[in-house]
Formats: C-alpha cells, sequence, structure tokens
C-alpha cells in the first residue's frame, strides 16, 4: 500500500489536514498508534468554542483572522456547528475586568440585562450588562473529530496503527509528542469537567471573566456542559488538581448556583502543545513537515493549518505560519 | 543599585513571570524592563514546569522563587525546600497569605515561617505588610530585606498607606525595601522609589497591560526618574508660593 502523504497523529490537526488533503483529491494515510482520536489527545478534552474575537484578548491577530474562517471549514467538513455567538458577562465586582475585555476586543455589542434575558433566560436578572459577540459559534469537539473520521471512512481512509510500506510524504501533527524533534514545544496544562446540569439551558458558551479565574461553559446539549479551563505552565497530563476543581466549580457556581446541583460526570486535564509566541507553526524537521503549536486554539486554528499545508505541498509557498530552522535559513 | 544579602543587582525592577499572553512576550517585556531579577512562582508549576523554567532561566537574570498560593507556614517551608533543589538558589520571596479577598499576608504565619527558613540558610524576602512592629519581627527573624505591599496584588491601587510607609523607611533606613504589591501605573513605581525605597517588584501591571512590552519600559523608566529625583534631595511640599524669579525692582504685593 502507498500513499502521497502519511499524516502522523490522529487529533484535531492530524484529521483536519488528512480531511483538506482528502477534499482536494490526494491519496493520505493517517496513522495514530491509538487508531483514532480519544482521551490520549489534548483536543478531546477541547472546548469546542470557535471564538476568534474573545481569543483576541490575548491572542494575536492571526488568530483572529484565521479564526473566523474556521466556522464555515467545520460547517463544511464536519457539521453540528452551533452559530449562536458568545455572551461574556463578569460579576458586580469584577466590572473593570468587562471593561478591560471589551477594550481588547471587537466584534460584540454591548448588552443591557434584558437582552440578557432574552438570549440566556437562565441568566435573567444575574448580569445587567453583557458582551455579545454575535458571530461566534461552537461545536462538540468529540462529535467534530468522529465526523471528519467518519468522512475519510467514507473516503476509503482509515486511521493504522502504524506507517505503510511507502509513505510518500510524511506530515507529523502528533501534539507535544512531537518534542522529539521540535525542541521549542512547550505543554500549557488544562483542566476541565464535564457536568450534566438539567435544570439549567444555555444557548451558547458564556464566558464569566475574572481576574484570577475566568470560566467557560460551552452547553453541549440535553443538559450537558463542558466547564473550563485552567491555564498552567506544565506539561503534567493526568488528573486534576483539588485546587482548580474547586476554583472552577466555584465559578460555574457565582455564573448559576444552579450548577451547585450539577453531577460531575467528567474531570480531564492535558497539556497543549505551543510554540514560545503560544502561535502554531508549519515547518520542516527530522526530514518531515510538520504542523503543531495550537496550544489553546485547536479548533479554531486547525482548518487554516490544514489549508496552509494543503496549499504548501501543492505549490511548494511557504504559508504564513511557515518557520524556518536554523539549519534552513 | 539595590543590594540583596550582598548580591548587587543592576536594576531596580523586580518582574514577575505569571500571566503574559506568551512566553515570547514575556522574554520581550524582561528585556525592554531592564529587570535584574525575575520571580516564578513554583507551586502550580513544579509538577512538569520544567519548560518553562527553562524559559525563565533562559531570560539571563536572577530567579527569586516564591512562596505564592501558600497559607500556612509547613507549606510555604516546603516549597522553599522544593524550589532551593530545583532553582538552586537560597533566596526565597516568602509569601503566607491569609485573607482570600485581598490575599493579605498572614503576618503571624509569616514571621514564623521567616524565623524556620532562615534558621534552614534560606535568605528570605518576606511579603508583609507596612507594620513596623511585623517588620520589626521579621528583622529579628533574621530577614534582611523587607517587602512591604503597596496594595492588594494585582489590584493596580498603587501605595495605599503613604505615611506607613514613609515611617517604614524611616524606622529602618538601613535595610533594602522593595514595594512588593499594588504597583498599577508607572506614576505608583515612581512614588515608591522618590520615598526611598530600593525597588518595586511588579506583575500584573505589565503582563495584563495591552502591550505588556512598551509598559515594561515606561515602568523602568518611572523607576529610573524616581530613584534619580530621590537622590537629589527634592524640595518638601509648602503651602505658599514662592517666586522662582527675582522680585527685586518689581512692586511687592501686600
Amino acid at each position: 500500500m502507498s500513499a502521497a502523504f502519511t499524516i502522523l497523529g490522529a487529533g484535531v490537526l492530524g484529521l483536519s489536514v488528512a480531511t483538506e488533503l482528502a477534499t482536494r483529491g490526494h491519496a493520505v494515510t493517517l496513522v495514530d498508534p491509538a487508531m483514532g482520536p480519544g482521551g490520549h489527545g489534548c483536543s478531546w478534552w477541547a472546548g469546542g468554542m470557535l471564538a476568534p474575537f474573545c481569543e483576541f484578548e490575548s491572542a494575536e491577530e492571526p488568530v483572529l483572522r484565521h479564526g473566523q474562517a474556521s466556522i464555515d471549514w467545520w460547517e463544511r467538513h464536519a457539521g453540528g456547528v452551533s452559530r449562536n455567538g458568545t455572551l461574556v458577562v463578569a460579576l458586580g465586582r469584577d466590572r473593570a475586568e468587562l471593561d478591560r475585555f471589551a477594550r481588547r476586543t471587537e466584534g460584540f455589542e454591548v448588552i443591557g440585562g434584558n437582552r440578557v434575558a432574552e438570549l440566556e433566560p437562565d441568566l435573567a436578572g444575574r448580569f445587567d450588562r453583557a458582551l455579545f459577540f454575535a458571530t461566534e459559534a461552537h461545536l462538540n469537539p468529540r462529535v467534530a473529530l468522529a465526523a471528519l473520521q467518519s468522512g475519510l471512512a467514507a473516503r476509503g481512509i482509515s486511521v493504522t496503527a502504524g506507517p505503510p510500506d511507502d509513505a510518500g510524504e510524511v506530515i507529523d501533527c502528533r501534539g507535544l509528542a512531537a518534542r522529539d524533534i521540535l525542541p521549542d514545544l512547550r505543554g500549557v496544562r488544562g483542566e476541565m469537567l464535564v457536568l450534566r446540569c438539567p435544570e439549567v439551558t444555555l444557548a451558547r458558551p458564556v464566558r464569566l471573566l475574572h481576574p484570577r479565574v475566568p470560566i467557560y461553559l460551552v452547553p453541549r446539549g440535553e443538559g450537558i456542559f463542558m466547564l473550563g479551563a485552567t491555564m498552567i505552565e506544565s506539561d503534567r497530563r493526568g488528573v486534576v488538581t483539588a485546587r482548580s476543581v474547586l476554583e472552577l466549580l466555584s465559578a460555574a457556581y457565582a455564573l448559576d448556583p444552579a450548577f451547585g446541583e450539577a453531577e460531575i460526570l467528567e474531570l480531564g486535564a492535558d497539556a497543549r502543545p505551543a510554540f514560545p509566541d503560544n502561535l502554531p507553526r508549519i515547518g520542516r524537521a527530522a526530514g518531515r513537515l510538520y504542523a503543531n503549536g495550537l496550544y489553546r486554539h485547536g479548533y479554531l486554528l486547525a482548518p487554516a493549518l490544514a489549508r496552509q499545508l494543503a496549499d504548501h505541498v501543492e505549490t511548494g509557498d511557504k504559508p504564513e505560519f511557515w518557520h524556518e530552522t536554523d539549519d534552513q535559513r | 543599585m539595590p543590594t540583596f544579602y550582598d548580591t548587587q543587582v543592576a536594576s531596580p525592577m523586580m518582574l514577575g513571570t505569571a500571566q503574559y499572553p506568551s512566553p515570547a512576550i514575556l522574554a520581550a517585556a524582561f528585556s525592554a524592563s531592564g529587570a535584574g531579577i525575575a520571580t516564578v512562582s513554583l507551586r502550580r508549576e513544579a509538577g512538569g514546569g520544567q519548560d518553562f523554567l527553562r524559559l525563565i532561566e533562559g531570560l539571563g537574570v536572577a530567579l527569586l522563587p516564591n512562596t505564592a498560593g501558600c497559607h500556612t507556614v509547613k507549606e510555604a517551608v516546603t516549597t522553599a525546600q522544593m524550589a532551593r533543589e530545583l532553582l538552586g538558589t537560597a533566596w526565597i520571596k516568602l509569601e503566607v497569605i491569609s485573607h482570600g479577598d485581598l490575599l493579605a499576608p498572614d503576618v503571624f504565619a509569616l514571621v514564623e515561617a521567616a524565623r524556620e527558613l532562615c534558621a534552614q540558610g534560606f535568605k528570605v524576602f518576606p511579603y508583609c505588610t507596612e507594620d513596623l512592629s511585623v517588620c520589626d519581627q521579621l528583622l529579628r527573624a533574621g530577614c534582611e530585606v523587607l517587602m512591604p505591599w503597596g496594595a492588594p496584588i494585582g489590584s493596580g491601587l498603587g501605595l495605599n498607606n503613604l505615611l506607613g510607609l514613609k515611617a517604614l523607611r524611616a524606622a529602618f533606613p538601613e535595610v533594602p525595601m522593595v514595594i512588593d504589591a499594588g504597583i498599577g501605573r508607572p506614576s505608583h513605581a515612581a512614588a515608591a522609589m522618590e520615598l526611598g525605597f530600593d525597588a518595586v517588584l511588579l506583575n500584573t501591571a505589565v503582563a495584563k497591560a495591552g502591550d505588556p512590552v512598551t509598559m515594561a519600559r515606561a515602568m523602568a523608566q518611572a523607576l529610573d526618574a524616581g530613584r534619580a529625583a530621590y537622590m537629589s534631595d527634592p524640595i518638601e511640599p509648602r503651602e505658599m508660593a514662592t517666586p522662582s524669579t527675582p522680585v527685586i525692582g518689581k512692586a511687592f504685593l501686600q
């Protein structure tokens, strides 16, 4: 068996790159020792917010520009995108955080309590001011990964445990596991919970700003919510700490006390792969192409990286996220 | 330039390493600030934070590990020991926090932890209030530096108790003192230096500014200006105008 391209890693980036190349008619194989997406990869634990404007608060301009195009890509290739926007709120004593967030972002309208109640009836009376980012979207990461995988399967592409004999051009999308060829890569730990709270209905992700513990809740339907996420400079994976759970749950409780009755379905932690500028890179290392460093923007930027990689292999032009290594200069 | 525990540093700025948009911006902010000391929190990063530590070590400045987030003597002492082992420095910025809302120092536990750590050979930089008797106790415990707060951590309120800070400076003129916490703007940093403090520790004001690198530079300029002003023996404020041009030959005011 042979392929023009062999993609290493079946996380959000590997699946996106495989999908983009296969859609353009290239022969692709996808290799992952775990034979598919799952809890061994950090995209399994993601929030699934497609929120380029909100992320612009702490991210750089390319995140905003490329993030906006990702929403249509996901709709086209995976479906299941909810385009209900994002609501950003702060508790009374943290209102200065809302002002700062507004100064640092764009693409929102400032809304009052009545409009908050219209958008999210369960939050009626709790916030007299909020920022509404109407054009943002969200998806369920695990559903999206499965959709990409079955889309590939429909083209006869399945995930294999090892590379084919004739691998063709190898594209390394292994995330943090690629530290063996990318020494600049580091892990940024994130912890999250999955809650079931049928008492609460939210139509869109809600971000609660706080100087120490900003949180977001992403609705996944049927009373299920993803609550995240910590940002810790550590590559430790595995179990969640008591402190992080306390902080996240306290913030969710402050957003809506009904979350006090939520069932905790999952606790998850993983490490996001990031380069020192927290922006992704495409490049060449150890004789292969790689794409990596999606940091906290896996779903937001994977489509842009996939497109840039596909353009690169077709034209040879160096894409925006191209990174020259010292020995190539 | 300030001297802490016989080590002279090249800048009156200590800069924290948390909350920057990225390590690349952190590094650029350090470079713009000229800060001689980087504080680093070990409590959350310790398990698996080696990559980040390597980045911080790559800044080429002295490291001052802290015990941020510790609420008891035992936690603080354990964290300090871990820091010494991991970073190979006896310097420790000692924080023992009591009240969650203000992140105020627990001054009783602080003195106890300082005594214990000094006895173990640590060079302790205690994060304290401006209270004279607390500071006196810390010096007796073996601390040779004091780090009174300007205002609560991350609040950006500046110097909240000018009277207390002036009294502290006057009470222990020989002790190196660093304003730790509360600085929000360059004017606050300059004011601290004008009062005769030796250094200022910053983190949130730089890291969370829209442009951290430019803010780092502004803070460095303010510290220089404040220090130069202190050294130049500024005039005392007075409530009457004094003419700055001679009045000879002009009509005297009645």
